[in-house]
């Protein structure tokens, strides 16, 4: 799930230069633009049919296996049990949602000065460029990769949990929260410094205000997508939680009723914090 | 009136400080509730992640006997891009279409474009571990249960995505290529679709970027890839290979990550 909305920020900048770049023309007797998206289509076209080719889809037979999906399918979503696991489910519910917003709450804290060190405009450069460098890494192991790793060392529990998803959620945030910081007006920051605010006041005074509300909503992105890390960390590293009993249930008991009925607790779940950051969203928007 | 706009300003950022330190406390109480809840000892992080981080230098080691095990990660790794660059690629195929019928500058009937994006909902916001969990009871521990895995998530959100950008990029041009009289058809694969063709891909280079991360923990629930080896070895309590496999990880996304920014700079 990691990462997927950073993309509409992306978007948006790419849109900006393409406006710039005359879009009335339509004539292009040769474009390097084209001809890389061709490539590009090509090489992966070309991987997807090897790997089709040779992909292992160990002796299933694939009608029945897609006929007993579909009928597993109709099982979950139309006959979803409601017994007594209920109130237990629930509680697992809210373990997941407890993880979620303590990582996002301790990561938030700790990328808007990781954020700070890491923007260009309120930085040194070496420091910025060090800062960068690292969190690429830690980006790049996957989130459940770093709650075993910690495992390890602290037992499988909320604090492995909430520290492995932490490393995943700082690094996100931190390039997040610099960028904006970067877009900041360089105009205002010059004349605060020369009036001999301090590095500080500079930060609480005219960089945060004006950054806020794009903070706040980089900040609920990465609490949809802790939510999702902290099922994952349920299911595939027994981290406690709502993804542990959808791992017991998918693959011990076979119980394609409670599965549906997790399914929708999860559902239930995104689709608020879907409906609060927009809250949100619109709230800041029309104060801004 | 000095005085009045002072006595305003004293009153204005008396009010935001007011604000300021009840959103604080809010969230301080929020974190302090769910800390509780979860029986989580904040003063753990000072022992423990240096203690964690010592440990790993320490037992993520190469020795001679891990990297023997080279060979069968690259190929694992392989494997696992190859899943992610198809599940991806055939994702943005399905969601293409299904955008094409779905948005609203493109889509001719009102109803199925709601249906349409219904659709496409359902398959984005099921997270990936349950969908996962829901094909490992038919298609039982294999590549192709990582695939439609990968696959199902891939479509929900590249279909929402390529929504956006063909309302977005292709919106005006339709006026104009209707008053020339092209067909429906023309319309879409002759206007549509080139204008776009851009942004779409560079929305699918992120998604692979994204799906090789989540591969590794589609591997570990379905047992394939470089998943399956880190948990393999990790359970066997091999840290010297799973050094190895997380060194293989980190060098294959971010060369992936550079990669895919190189192309998007041809391509803008």
């Amino acid at each position: 799930m990691d990462e997927k909305i950073t993309l509409s920020k992306q978007m948006l900048v790419i849109r900006a230069t393409q406006s710039s770049r005359n879009p009335g023309v339509m004539k292009r007797p040769f474009s390097k633009s084209r001809f890389a998206t061709q490539a590009a289509f090509a090489v992966m076209g070309g991987i997807t049919l090897v790997y089709m080719v040779t992909m292992n889809t160990g002796n299933v037979n694939l009608v029945k296996a897609v006929a007993a999906f579909l009928t597993n399918i109709k099982f979950m979503f139309l006959q979803p049990t409601i017994n007594s696991d209920l109130p237990k489910l629930l509680v697992a519910v809210a373990v997941t949602v407890s993880l979620a917003i303590l990582t996002t709450i301790m990561g938030a804290l700790i990328a808007f000065f990781t954020g700070l060190l890491g923007a260009r405009n309120l930085s040194t450069k070496r420091r910025s460029n060090t800062i960068r460098m690292v969190m690429a890494a830690i980006r790049a192991v996957p989130t459940i990769l770093w709650v075993l790793i910690f495992a390890i060392n602290s037992q499988l529990g909320a604090t492995a949990a909430i520290i492995g998803l932490n490393f995943h959620s700082i690094a996100y945030l931190t390039k997040a929260y610099s960028e904006e910081f970067e877009a900041i007006n360089p105009g205002t920051l010059e004349a605060l410094r020369s009036t001999g605010a301090s590095y500080w006041q500079i930060v609480f005074q005219a960089v945060l205000p004006s950054v806020i509300p794009t903070l706040l909503s980089w900040t609920f992105i990465r609490l949809e997508i802790n939510f999702a890390n902290a099922i994952a960390v349920g299911a595939a590293a027994g981290a406690g939680g709502i993804g542990y009993n959808l791992y017991l249930d998918g693959t011990y008991y076979f119980d394609f009723h409670a599965v549906g009925t997790i399914v929708y607790m999860l559902l239930v779940v995104i689709l608020v914090f879907e409906f609060i950051s927009m809250r949100l969203r619109t709230h800041y928007l029309q104060k801004n | 009136m000095m005085t009045d706009n002072g006595q305003a300003m004293q009153q204005y950022f008396g009010k935001r400080k007011l604000v300021m330190w009840s959103i604080t406390l809010i969230i301080v109480g929020i974190y302090v509730v769910t800390a509780l809840f979860v029986n989580y000892d904040s003063t753990s992080v000072f022992t423990t992640v240096p203690k964690g981080v010592t440990w790993l230098l320490a037992n993520f080691v190469p020795t001679s006997k891990s990297m023997a095990t080279i060979p069968a990660i690259i190929i694992a790794m392989i494997g696992t891009v190859g899943m992610s660059v198809s599940a991806s690629l055939i994702g943005a195929v399905f969601a293409l279409f299904a955008a094409i019928v779905g948005s609203a500058v493109t889509g001719i009937y009102k109803p199925l474009q709601v249906a349409t994006r219904i659709f496409a909902s359902f398959f984005r916001n099921i997270p990936l571990v349950a969908w996962a969990m829901i094909l490992l009871f038919s298609f039982k521990q294999n590549d192709l249960t990582g695939f439609l895995a990968l696959f199902f998530t891939s479509f929900g959100y590249l279909t929402r995505a390529f929504m956006e950008t063909i309302e977005d990029t292709a919106g005006p041009a339709i006026e104009a290529l209707k008053a020339t009289g092209a067909s429906y058809w023309q319309i879409v694969f002759r206007g549509v679709v080139p204008m776009a063709a851009t942004s779409l891909m560079s929305w699918l280079l992120y998604m692979v970027e994204n799906n090789v991360r989540d591969a590794t923990l589609v591997g570990m629930l379905t047992g394939t890839g470089i998943g399956f080896l880190f948990d393999y070895y990790y359970k066997s309590f091999d840290y010297d290979v799973v050094g190895i496999v997380i060194l293989v990880t980190v060098v294959v996304v971010v060369a992936l990550e550079m990669i895919s920014n190189k192309v998007r700079r041809l391509i803008m």
